[in-house]
């Protein structure tokens, strides 16, 4: 019977053996990958990316990939983010602001070395706007195009209703519904707005659908710096220097390996053992060591991301506006900043982010513990008295926690009022928020593009986004006339006066702006914090 | 023995069925779903993200047609995923898995049948409380923070490895060894009290009283018994080496299928859970099957029938 027992164990071996051979383990990397003189950089990216589409993605780890591979009509400045010329050479803007003319670059190519033509942009134009392809950003186009929004509704078929058409094979004219001051930087920086090489989709029946391979290894084609030539799920994405590319001489790297990561912890390691160069995000218990031991490997980037709490503002006592502005000055943010979140976050007055693009808003919290408690007595809450329990959402996570239990401490000590502390997992959380079935929530808001509109369109009575019942008509008149504005000027003294009204009426409590601490080693070179945490690729390059 | 085999697969169906069935309405009546996303898709998006996943359609026709394409072997396309199919997805990632619950496996015999039997010969020695000590502090000890240990020395202090990654035979020791060692732990346990009772029957003493040398009466006499509860536990112990390899696979970056199985319920993505939940239970319900097959064979007292 033992001969049994070592059968059995045989067995076991044998098959351990197939499953190695099974496995998808080719081309062996073992110990951290040969850097000698070849420009290979390896980079933390977070979750595995959903898909590399541009025009089907959402997630940050899809859009960091996609921005290594195709271009849009305009590119981002790797220092700011503001748009440089990338696939258009240029581009004219009609007095009214409604009509925009690309003139398309002739040497633009795609990497199966076709050109990239006019036909391309009304094709990926056309597929964006398809009903059946159900592009989540879809409204990125149709929100701005004449005539967009009728054909994503199928009141036409005709996409020649639409507000894009060809000048010439290299000329490409898009007219607006209103002025959109702010269209290139949406161009420049969201992927909806990247053209796609639709002969290649045609052929994998890609234009009306999602769920096709067109975006494997082996059927991608691409516009950008780089090229797909790896994609292990779970494992590594390798691009590779695309030839075809307009800019190629421009372009230093040779390689870039993206490693789907979701533990920072396990991402901390790996840049300790040399397998990455940057890291996403550092652990919150590491920030300080790095400060202290290696602060030339630290980066913060400050991130164009708000975190608040936001309210239901029909639930009392959050009805009254006395209340939340009670609330929002019992808040001690700095000592927050400093003592809980600890990664250099700056501490938030106003729903709006200061020093944007050129604008700041004029108006932000400010007011003693003494006119939170005088305010809150004014509401019939002398000292907390009678006030009921106010329950504050959070999404289950140690970090929403610690900031919800000091912000239970401040209020119980500063205003004498209670609130429960819930927390859901995300997709809940997310659901009881989007359907109002909360009192209080913890919330952040992260902008698309760089430019104070992003943090205000959150806030009409028509915005999907608004998760707060708040409805005021005078801010939802002047987010209409900002749209129309002619100038700069114009228009940012408009959004003074919205962040006015919502300083005032305080749907939500400003906390602190994002940061984004992370690891960079020492030799990369040309990789700044921007405010979106974008990083154009071509620019950046390894000492060695 | 084929009579039992036979009623065996047949009490697979109906149990695969109704797992797949709960699994199928629970998932959906969970708040929150694919699509919900932090910055809300606006109305007119939704419904016609909808309307390409067929979620428009009532639950009872959506649930009659999964069970026809799962018939034909089509899991369907994953919602978090879009450009691959769960066929894929779980054809990509099984292997991986696989692999290092076997080496996880060889790890866990290796090391905790020895410990087993040293500690039950020699029992209440100190090699004996040593054995047992290191069982239990393996048991006691999770794997998310043997996990990490193991890497700050050996990988980081040391050099010798990654931190993680999957790519050459050197980033399969870190992973295995970490899971091997929580079911070695057990193993030795199992085995040390498996070795005591056999090593106080009578047939082991008759061996000893025929002169049989102390190796020969463990090897050959008693160890035969002494495993059995050690494979009984087999079963259960691979099936949950294969589905608790989440956090293995988490800390060591491995692209595993333990990673899939958690985050598609995260994701709600209703096909990969469903995928996901089906297989494991298929894959659990064979190796109990095999535990029972193994057994009959190992034991002389037990029958199929």
């Amino acid at each position: 019977m033992l001969k049994r027992v070592f059968t059995l164990a045989l067995a076991t071996l044998v098959l351990a053996g197939c499953g190695k051979k099974n496995a998808a383990t080719p081309s062996s990397h073992g110990k951290t990958a040969p850097q000698t003189a070849r420009q290979v950089l390896n980079l933390g990216n977070g979750a595995e990316p959903q898909d590399i589409d541009p025009q089907a993605i959402t997630g940050e780890p899809d859009i960091k990939v996609a921005g290594a591979l195709f271009e849009g009509l305009a590119s981002e400045d790797p220092k700011d983010l503001h748009p440089v010329p990338g696939l258009a050479k240029s581009w004219d803007i009609s007095a009214d602001g409604t009509v925009y003319t690309f003139h398309l670059r002739e040497n633009a190519r795609w990497s199966n070395g076709d050109p990239i033509t006019v036909d391309d942009y009304l094709g990926s134009y056309q597929r964006m706007l398809t009903p059946s392809f159900a592009a989540e950003y879809a409204y990125m186009l149709y929100d701005y195009i004449q005539g967009a929004r009728e054909f994503y509704d199928g009141k036409t078929t005709d996409f020649a209703t639409v507000g894009v058409k060809a000048l010439g094979p290299y000329t490409l004219q898009v007219t607006l519904k209103h002025s959109t001051p702010y269209l290139l930087k949406i161009i420049a920086s969201h992927c909806a707005w990247t053209p796609v090489p639709v002969k290649v989709l045609a052929r994998h029946g890609a234009l009306t659908r999602k769920s096709t391979p067109w975006t494997r290894p082996e059927n991608i084609v691409s516009s950008g710096p780089f090229i797909l030539k790896e994609w292990r799920p779970g494992q590594r994405i390798v691009v590779v220097r695309n030839p075809n590319y307009w800019d190629a001489s421009a372009v230093k790297l040779d390689e870039i390996h993206f490693h789907p990561i979701d533990h920072q912890s396990t991402e901390e390691k790996m840049f300790r053992t040399g397998q990455l160069d940057i890291t996403l995000e550092l652990p919150q218990g590491k920030i300080d060591t790095y400060r202290k031991e290696y602060p030339a490997s630290l980066q913060t980037n400050e991130l164009l991301t708000i975190y608040f709490y936001t309210f239901n503002v029909t639930r009392p006592p959050l009805n009254d506006k006395r209340v939340r502005r009670a609330l929002a000055l019992a808040i001690d943010r700095e000592s927050l900043v400093k003592n809980v979140t600890r990664g250099g976050q700056r501490p938030a007055y106003a729903l709006n982010f200061g020093g944007i693009a050129g604008y700041s808003p004029a108006a932000h919290l400010s007011g003693t513990l003494a006119e939170a408690k005088r305010l809150l007595a004014e509401a019939g809450y002398p000292d907390g008295k009678n006030c009921p329990v106010i329950e504050l959402l959070y999404n289950t996570s140690e970090n929403h926690r610690a900031i919800a239990e000091a912000v239970q401490a401040m209020w119980r000590k500063n205003l004498g009022v209670e609130i429960r502390l819930v927390n859901q997992e995300w997709k809940v959380f997310l659901d009881m928020v989007h359907t109002k079935n909360f009192s209080m929530a913890r919330y952040s808001w992260g902008a698309d593009y760089v430019d104070p509109h992003a943090f205000l369109e959150i806030w009409p009575s028509d915005s999907g986004n608004n998760n707060t019942n708040w409805a005021n008509p005078e801010f939802d008149s002047l987010l209409k006339q900002a749209l129309a504005a002619r100038t700069e000027q114009e228009r940012f003294g408009i959004y003074q006066k919205m962040d006015a009204i919502l300083v005032d009426e305080l749907p939500a409590i400003p906390i602190y702006y994002y940061t984004r601490p992370r690891a960079v080693n020492q030799k990369v070179k040309g990789f700044y914090p921007t405010p979106l945490d974008h990083h154009p690729y071509k620019y950046i390059y390894l000492e060695n | 023995m084929i009579r039992f085999i036979v009623r065996r697969l047949l009490e697979t169906i109906p149990v695969l069925l109704i797992i797949l069935t709960a699994t199928f309405f629970m998932i959906r009546f969970v708040p929150g779903g694919p699509f919900t996303a932090e910055k809300a898709v606006t109305p007119e998006v939704l419904r016609n993200l909808e309307k390409t996943y067929h979620l428009d359609q009532p639950l009872w026709r959506q649930y009659t047609h999964y069970l026809g394409d799962v018939l034909r072997g089509d899991l369907g396309p994953s919602f978090k995923y879009p450009n691959r199919t769960v066929n894929e997805i779980i054809a990509d990632k099984l292997p991986v898995s696989l692999e290092l619950g076997l080496l996880s496996l060889i790890v866990a015999l290796g090391i905790g049948l020895p410990l087993g039997v040293f500690a039950a010969v020699k029992r209440n020695s100190w090699i004996d409380y040593v054995c047992s000590s290191v069982a239990m502090l393996g048991i006691c000890v999770p794997t998310f923070v043997l996990g990490p240990l193991l890497v700050l020395f050996f990988a980081i202090h040391l050099g010798w490895f990654n931190a993680s990654g999957w790519y050459g035979p050197l980033d399969r020791v870190l992973p295995s060894l970490t899971l091997g060692c929580v079911y070695a732990a057990y193993i030795a346990r199992l085995t040390r009290g498996g070795m005591l009772e056999v090593l106080s029957q009578d047939y082991v003493r008759t061996a000893r009283a025929k002169g049989a040398s102390g190796f020969r009466v463990i090897w050959r006499h008693a160890l035969r018994g002494g495993l059995l509860p050690v494979v009984s536990f087999l079963g259960p112990a691979i099936a949950g080496i294969l589905t608790g390899s989440f956090v293995i696979e988490t800390i060591f970056q491995v692209p595993g299928l333990g990673r899939e199985f958690v985050n598609s319920a995260f994701n709600r993505d209703y096909t990969l859970v469903l995928g996901t939940v089906i297989l494991y239970a298929a894959l659990i319900i064979a190796l109990n099957f095999a535990v029972d097959v193994a057994q009959v064979w190992l034991n002389p007292k037990l029958k199929f029938e």
